[in-house]
């Protein structure tokens, strides 16, 4: 690890003033994934904004028809959030299937979304539901935030400082999980909204997408059984030593029947 | 005191300590003053230096010192041997690489030591060592043994001009083909055993230290090091590398964070940290980061076989050839060659009588890390190869899995193998009944069904297996002695890195002396304390050698002890008798402390007698030991995502006399944890480049508990009969059933697919294929794995 200036800034202005203000600052939130990076050298920011002081953006609140996490909530505490497992049961599933126990008791879904992993299991989370990204500038759509893989819409000098998830009428989340890191090979997040219906897609490409063929389907008869025929096209999903697009593209149909079922 | 002795499920001892964090392993140890070191590798597979410019890193801060091989050879150290000599059929023979302890000129794997950096602390050797600049010119590398066999393949040792140093027979093939010719049937068995890391939790670290205090006469060097019995490094570090008498070397060895073969060696980084502590005059650590852990410690396995064997209308076995290549790395580790030839060579055919047996290997050189001693060490290689064959010898023949396997137990013992080896006992029918019984075989079909009906795929596996324990080195050294306050000390040759040794020691204290395991204290890893004859611990061996060893000793304390007795008793010692833990002389009697008090008080003792009792042996074994056993595993196949659950798995092992039943069920556990890892989810693997891409716990599958299976575990007891404890080794037993159980069961749930045989690891994607194979290329994914939540 290089060294680096370490801050706990007290206000949220404080931490954008240090961002703004050090030659490489970098946020640091339950730094499971930052920390790594640093560990083997491959990062070697200046400064460390710590964000685990600023209470104001850890939390879960319901806001009207929204569940409204605040992007310092680890995913052990939107686990076991009563709103969120009466809710969004689904989105429940989802943080605590995520890595290990001391990963989801560290990590956070401002960290998660922001490293945009195109294995991490929110980003699936927040297409299906139509969130709205939440950060000390502005409000970014779900499906405007992932750009490619590790990119999101964030500036540099923005912090996210709450995730807006819609109440869904019914949701589920599935994933076919790597065993050695935990990540998501392939995970499906389907959301029913009234008659319309959002799949989000993450593991199986660069970054999260809708399965719109798949939507189209499920708003006609929202049964795992209507997927059945749909075919998967292999062409833009990842092939990597773990598995390749077209065992992907055939988790994404088999992943999302399944989360269909326990939706 | 049946409570504490040989037999009892007692509780290990060192829990405790090790559980509360209590354990002191080689990174808790300092010495004042201490520098650091750092290492600089090689990222290249296959590269020649042009140049190395150090200057930017010498003048880094803190930097003491920066070497390369240069300075090395500048002080006449020397490179690293291979141990092995092999020759092929006509006596030439096998030609040895030598390894530079810090690459010379060019390098030949990813993770090859270039270039040692010593500096006040750890971040500022790192640090100094990136500054290292090197002029790389890279070349063409090859990392699987049978690319590096093909036409054109980059040659790692031009001076060989080939990437196979000997190819080695057992004996012209003329009489197994002759009798393969006349079989009634013939199957054929084709098959990668997957390349695996040690993966020990405790990376690999150092303290060496010279210790200056005592003076030029009496200086020395020590090592602090996470060893398996650091008494052959001490003499290879001291002899060959500082030339310097074996005593002025001293290697300690604390807590060791798990060994798994991966430890004996005398590992490059050693030598070149015990060098550079006598050149500074002072200590220099180090610790390595799980990174270099998987690049430079030795890798397992990665041995590719094909097998024919042919069977008479009785299905019994006429022939068997078989055709190796052992993928040995770049270099020769100090094992390397020996793996399939003698490691698995000890019990090749395994448990099979082979009347007419044909073996060739050839080890193959790739741009890899070197492959050496790794849990089982050739033998799950040997028992996986002819298990897999004898599935086949059942589908070919009609004959039913066990029964093609009953026709064919080796039955009849003293049994000597094709290979020479003499087979002491086994009652392997007995155990594979065992085995099947419990798992409940016989009504294995109506759960096939029961699982079918819920969309689900079952299959079960059965898998006899060989193993030898105790070979190679054919001594070892202990020593007890009984201490003033009634406590006894084992001063062990032997190296418990978690296998328990102050358990089942103190049990055999306990059965020979009546002492009780709390009163009994072990002595290990330090080589300026234990006996000078010690060996240290693989191969299953510490049972046999270690116990026979403390048996032997005892036996020496009681014979003393008598004497005492008799004469504080006032009794002659004919008359004295001893039986748990006490001295009787008609009607008086003494305890063992009592008695082993009066020893050291030269006024209570026979005249002439030197006081203490205090008793070695150096054991010599008469012949190594053959555990075996039996495993069924049974699995169900989810065939939308190709992901196999163990859903039950027994373990029958004859491990001979049984010195703790927790202690060996506990090595079975692991084993089998193990052996499924390399059945289902690890993988070393290189990519065409050489680049190691599977490095990292985020892409390398560990097993993790909660995907393990619960292992029923039974005894088919056959005490061993050549020695004195009738014990057999227990160590890697549960590695070498696991991977043919497992297969086995994967592929009778896919027969249905026409599936015969999968390579490890069977990741779901390439079940997933064989059941919706044909429309796609089965042999495309070479990938590794996942589960669903
Ligand atoms: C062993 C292991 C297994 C894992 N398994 C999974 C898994 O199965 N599924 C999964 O989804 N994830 C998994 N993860 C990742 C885990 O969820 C991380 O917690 C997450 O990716 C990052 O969150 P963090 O709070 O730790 O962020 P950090 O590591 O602290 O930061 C990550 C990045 O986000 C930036 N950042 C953090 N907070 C903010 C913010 N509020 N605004 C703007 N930028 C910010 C940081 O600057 C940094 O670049 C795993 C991690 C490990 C170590």
């Amino acid at each position: 690890m290089h060294n680096f200036d370490y801050h706990a800034p007290k206000t949220l202005d404080s931490a954008l003033a240090l961002l703004r203000d050090k030659e490489d600052g970098k946020i640091i939130a339950g730094g499971m994934t930052l920390l790594p990076t640093l560990k083997q050298r491959l990062a070697a920011p200046s400064d460390l904004v710590d964000l685990a002081t600023l209470s104001e953006l850890k939390g879960v609140r319901r806001d009207g028809d929204e569940i409204v996490i605040g992007a310092m909530t680890t995913h052990a505490d939107v686990a076991a959030n009563a709103d969120v497992q009466s809710l969004i049961p689904g989105l429940a599933h989802l943080a605590s299937v995520i890595g290990d126990p001391a990963v989801r008791h560290r990590g956070t879904i401002g960290g998660s979304v922001a490293n945009a992993d195109p294995a991490a299991d929110y980003p699936a989370a927040v297409v299906a539901l139509n969130a709205t990204i939440v950060t000390n500038k502005r409000e970014i759509a779900g499906d405007d935030f992932f750009v490619s893989l590790f990119e999101t819409a964030l500036e540099r000098d923005e912090i996210i400082t709450s995730v807006r998830f819609p109440i869904p009428e019914r949701a589920g989340y599935e994933k076919f999980r790597h065993p050695a890191s935990g990540y998501a090979v392939v995970g499906v997040m389907v959301a029913k909204f009234g008659d319309k219906v959002r799949v989000g897609v993450t593991g199986a490409a660069g970054s999260a997408f809708r399965a719109t063929d798949f939507e189209a389907a499920l708003e006609k008869s929202f049964t795992p059984d209507v997927l059945l025929g749909i075919a998967v096209s292999p062409d833009d999903l990842l092939s990597d030593i773990h598995c390749t697009n077209e065992y992907r593209a055939h988790l994404v149909n088999v992943m999302a029947r399944r989360a269909i079922a326990a939706a | 005191m049946g409570q504490f002795g040989i037999g009892q499920p007692l509780r290990r001892k060192e829990d405790p300590r090790l559980l509360q964090g209590r354990g002191q392993y080689t990174d808790d140890v300092n010495v004042e003053g201490q520098f650091w070191g750092a290492f600089l590798r090689s990222p290249h597979a296959h590269a020649d230096i042009l140049s190395i410019d150090l200057e930017a890193a010498r003048a880094a801060p803190g930097v003491k010192a920066v070497y390369t091989s240069a300075d090395l050879d500048a002080d006449g150290v020397p490179d690293m041997p291979c141990e092995v000599e092999l020759a092929d059929l006509a006596g030439a023979p096998m030609w040895k690489p030598m390894r530079p302890i810090l690459a010379r000129d060019r390098v030949r794997f990813v993770g090859e030591c270039v270039a040692l950096v010593v500096a006040q602390t750890q971040k500022q050797a790192r640090e100094a060592a990136e500054l290292i600049e090197i002029d790389w010119s890279p070349l063409p590398s090859v990392a699987d043994a049978r690319e590096a066999l093909k036409a054109g393949a980059p040659i790692l040792w031009p001076e060989l001009g080939q990437n196979t140093p000997v190819h080695w027979q057992n004996k012209p093939s003329l009489e197994a083909d002759a009798a393969m010719a006349g079989a009634a049937w013939r199957v054929d068995v084709n098959i990668i055993n997957n390349r695996l890391v040690p993966a020990p939790m405790e990376p690999k670290a150092a303290l060496a230290s010279w210790n200056e205090q005592e003076g030029e006469s009496l200086g020395k060097l020590t090592l602090w090091a996470p060893t398996q019995g650091g008494r052959k490094i001490q003499a290879n570090l001291a002899k060959r590398y500082l030339r310097i008498a074996q005593d002025r070397m001293r290697v300690i060895s604390l807590d060791v964070g798990g060994g798994f073969g991966m430890r004996g060696q005398t590992y490059p980084e050693y030598v070149a940290l015990v060098w550079a502590a006598k050149q500074i005059g002072g200590a220099v650590k180090w610790r390595a980061d799980r990174t270099e852990t998987f690049f430079s410690d030795y890798h397992g396995r990665d041995q590719v076989n094909e097998a024919q064997m042919g069977l008479d209308e009785y299905g019994r076995i006429v022939a068997l050839k078989i055709h190796t290549l052992v993928n040995l790395g770049a270099y020769m580790a100090e094992n390397g060659p020996r793996m399939p030839i003698e490691g698995g060579g000890r019990i090749i055919p395994c448990c099979y009588h082979v009347p007419h047996f044909y073996f060739s290997v050839k080890p193959v050189f790739t741009n890899t890390v070197s492959t050496d001693t790794y849990r089982g060490a050739g033998r799950p290689e040997a028992n996986f190869l002819m298990e897999r064959l004898m599935d086949a010898a059942a589908e070919a023949t009609g004959l039913t899995r066990d029964e093609v396997r009953r026709r064919n137990f080796i039955t009849e013992f003293p049994y000597k193998t094709p290979m020479g080896y003499v087979i002491d006992s086994g009652e392997f029918a007995r155990g594979m009944d065992e085995a099947m019984r419990m798992a409940e075989w016989d009504t294995f079909e109506d759960r096939r069904a029961e699982a079918y009906s819920r969309g689900y795929l079952r299959g079960i596996g059965v898998a006899a297996f060989i193993e030898a324990a105790g070979g190679r080195a054919p001594t070892e050294d202990m020593r007890v002695r009984a201490e003033l306050d009634g406590t006894v000390t084992i001063f062990s040759g032997s190296h418990a890195h978690g296998q328990g040794h102050d358990t089942v020691f103190s049990q055999l204290l306990n059965e020979f002396l009546g002492v009780e395991p709390a009163r009994v204290r072990l002595v290990q890893g330090d080589t300026d304390v234990t006996p000078k004859g010690s060996i240290g611990t693989f191969g299953s061996r510490s049972s046999m050698m270690g116990g026979a060893g403390i048996k032997a000793s005892c036996e020496k304390l009681v014979a003393k002890g008598v004497k005492i007795a008799a004469h504080l008793m006032q009794s002659e010692p004919d008359a004295v008798t001893f039986s748990e833990g006490v001295f009787h002389a008609g009607g008086s009697e003494m305890s063992f402390t009592e008695v082993a008090t009066a020893a050291w008080d030269a006024t209570r003792i026979p005249e002439g007698m030197t006081p203490g009792l205090d008793e070695g042996h150096n054991f010599q074994r008469e012949a190594e030991n053959f555990p075996n056993g039996c495993h069924v595993c049974e699995v169900e196949i989810d065939p939308e995502t190709g992901i196999a659950e163990i859903v039950r798995y027994v373990a029958v092992d004859d491990c001979g006399a049984v010195l703790n039943p927790l202690i060996v069920h506990g090595q079975v556990y692991g084993g089998v944890t193990q052996g499924l890892g390399q059945a289902m989810i690890e993988h070393a693997l290189y990519d065409a480049e050489g680049q190691f891409v599977s490095a990292t716990y985020m892409d390398y599958g560990m097993p993790r508990a909660h995907r393990m299976p619960f292992v029923e575990a039974g005894f088919n007891t056959v005490a061993c009969r050549t020695n004195p404890l009738g014990v057999k080794g227990a160590g890697e037993a549960g590695a070498c059933g696991a991977p043919p159980a497992f297969i086995g069961a994967l592929v009778d749930a896919l027969r249905d697919y026409g599936v015969t045989h999968m390579d490890m690891p069977a990741t779901p994607e390439k079940i997933w294929r064989a059941i919706y194979g044909a429309q796609f290329d089965t042999q495309k994914s070479d990938g590794i794995y996942a589960e669903v939540t």
